[in-house]
């Protein structure tokens, strides 16, 4: 108690918050259970009749399960192969110049496209990449190619996804490496060079050891959200022609639940899928923990 | 280092040069978007214009600024941004000052309450059913409140707390008869001026550039901010165009052909005030970045 009329002030302050998580957070996940309901709005989520787990049955045995499933990991499993390094190597790369305007040049350019938003970075790319009217398709003619029709033909649909993220985000996902490297000991280097090993190997042998512990913990929160493919871009680049490579589980369940009001068979796919994320964060955690000593908690 | 080997300045220049390209390829989509702006547009459409304006003309901004609801938009934007950006801010202090000190009973309990929160959560549906519940549909609220702090931010506030604001100043004040509100306001913030900045960037381009909670939360027009409209100007009209097989090149209207650097116009505009912080933005958000690496 003695606490307490210390820092009351202090509780009063937090208090806000604490009631903020409660209501926006734990509130809505307690609200999950109209997965096992049949959701009727007049009686509310507490008083609607439970029914097990039909929904999910129902999920499990659509027609878009599997193709649900296979879209989600595809785009993410691209994106790890494709995105994970590009911050990793850009990072390497800018490292070495040693002359710092130049250096500073690269990373003001490479950070800029992070700031754009999702509507307008896709709204560029559906301009650049439009078959009568872009650029890219004025290059493709120009060299005596056929225009490609990128954002309707739906074997395109993932490759423009993964490397128009890229172009968006390897500059502002090289700094957190970039602040790693410039945490390895010089002396390692001057070591190295007295000894004779070349650059490609003072970078394979010092810097990337050396920032290892960094990848291993992006590479936790990647590999714990592969099935957490975000809505926001994938929404907008969707069209009824690409629907078959790009129908997403977050789509779905906007397109289901939020457009189709069928609350509970949506909250069961949403349910189902962080779930998945979740049992994958703490495996994949559990595994870096045993193998590197690198762990989030 | 003074004396590299041939093997190293081969690869040094190989390096310089792989970053040229990577210039290149990051600035050229920039730059043709600002030349498309202001080009004619049959030079555009039939890819006359390369990289500097083709014809300058300034018909897509005029279109623009006499467009009633691109203004509405843009000002929807800014009272959400301004209003969203203030809760933030007072919510993220509010937790990360308590949190940060060490003699504050329960942080422990708390810091882990916020964290789950990061890895678990209730989903779209719930949340939206909550949402219509507290009536919030089509207010302001709906965009501001399910975000009005991200626990990441606390985390990072309170590591800047913990790392730059030294604990026996907050004693010495506290001996001096500061109580802790006191403490926090006349000590400990006017310290922290770096890491506010931090906070209100982050913040503050997250709500700009937002379009989600807008898209599902929000149905009359007038509400809209700024990228709902861009969505329909850039995306849902680009891809009509593109199902009917490109109607645009076969009409060869004047209108249609506007619509076209209306576009790239819109784009320019839409990122004005981001590309005029930008020098501010690079600087503390690397600074917010760097402090967050730091607690993982």
């Amino acid at each position: 108690m003695r606490v307490f009329r210390k820092y009351w002030d202090l509780y009063l302050l937090i208090l806000p918050v604490l009631v903020y998580v409660l209501v926006f957070h734990y509130y809505p996940m307690f609200g999950l259970q109209i997965a096992f309901k049949n959701f009727v709005a007049v009686k509310g989520i507490w008083g609607s009749p439970w029914t097990g787990l039909d929904h999910f049955q129902r999920f499990f045995d659509s027609y878009y399960f599997w193709r649900l499933i296979r879209n989600t990991l595809g785009i993410s499993l691209y994106e790890l192969a494709v995105g994970f390094p590009a911050p990793l190597l850009l990072a390497l790369m800018i490292h070495e110049v040693r002359h710092r305007s130049f250096r500073k040049f690269v990373q003001t350019v490479t950070y800029a496209p992070h700031f754009l938003s999702m509507v307008v970075l896709v709204g560029m790319v559906l301009m650049f990449l439009s078959p009568q009217k872009g650029v890219v398709n004025h290059l493709i003619t120009w060299f005596g190619g056929e225009p490609i029709s990128f954002l309707t033909e739906p074997e395109w649909f993932k490759t423009v996804y993964v490397l128009s993220g890229v172009w968006q985000s390897a500059g502002w996902g090289s700094i957190i490496y970039l602040a790693a490297l410039a945490g390895i000991d010089p002396g390692l280097h001057e070591a190295a060079i007295i000894d004779g090993a070349s650059r490609l190997r003072r970078i394979w042998h010092i810097n990337l050891p050396g920032i290892m512990a960094t990848v291993v913990i992006l590479l936790i929160l990647n590999l714990g959200s592969l099935m957490g493919v975000g809505f926001e871009k994938v929404y907008l680049m969707q069209n009824s022609l690409n629907k078959e490579s790009s129908d997403v589980i977050a789509t779905y369940v906007y397109q289901s639940g939020i457009l189709g009001s069928q609350y509970s068979f949506s909250a069961a796919v949403g349910l189902f899928n962080s779930v998945v994320n979740f049992i994958l964060l703490v495996i994949v955690n559990a595994a870096a923990r045993r193998l590197n000593e690198t762990s989030l908690w | 280092m003074d004396h590299p080997t041939i093997g190293d300045r081969i690869s040094g220049a190989l390096i310089y040069a792989a970053l040229a390209v990577i210039l290149v390829l990051v600035l050229y989509p920039l730059i043709y978007v600002l030349s498309a702006s202001v080009s004619e547009p049959s030079a555009v459409i039939e890819g006359r214009m390369w990289l500097f304006p083709v014809d300058l003309t300034f018909t897509g901004y005029n279109k623009i600024f006499h467009n009633e609801e691109v203004l509405i938009g843009y000002r929807n934007t800014i009272l959400y941004t301004v209003v969203g950006t203030a809760i933030n801010l007072f919510m993220t202090t509010a937790a990360a000052y308590p949190l940060s000190r060490k003699d504050f009973a329960g942080r422990g309990v708390i810091t882990a309450i916020l964290v789950f929160t990061m890895f678990f959560s209730g989903g779209l549906i719930p949340t939206y059913l909550l949402i219509k519940s507290l009536h919030m549909i089509n207010t302001i609220w709906a965009l501001i409140l399910p975000g009005a702090v991200s626990v990441y931010n606390i985390i990072i506030m309170r590591t800047f707390f913990q790392m730059s604001i030294p604990p026996e100043l907050q004693e010495a004040a506290a001996i001096d008869g500061c109580g802790n509100l006191q403490t926090l306001w006349r000590i400990v913030l006017p310290l922290s001026m770096p890491i506010l900045a931090v906070m209100v960037l982050f913040y503050s381009v997250g709500h700009w550039n937002s379009y989600f909670n807008a898209l599902i939360y929000l149905s009359e027009r007038s509400k809209f901010p700024l990228q709902l409209f861009l969505r329909e100007i850039l995306v849902k009209g680009e891809v009509d165009n593109m199902v009917q097989g490109g109607a645009a090149m076969i009409g060869q209207d004047q209108q249609i052909l506007d619509a076209e650097i209306i576009k790239y116009a819109m784009v320019v505009v839409a990122n004005v005030p981001i590309f005029l912080l930008y020098p501010f933005l690079q600087k503390y958000f690397v600074k917010g970045i760097m402090i967050g690496a730091i607690k993982g």
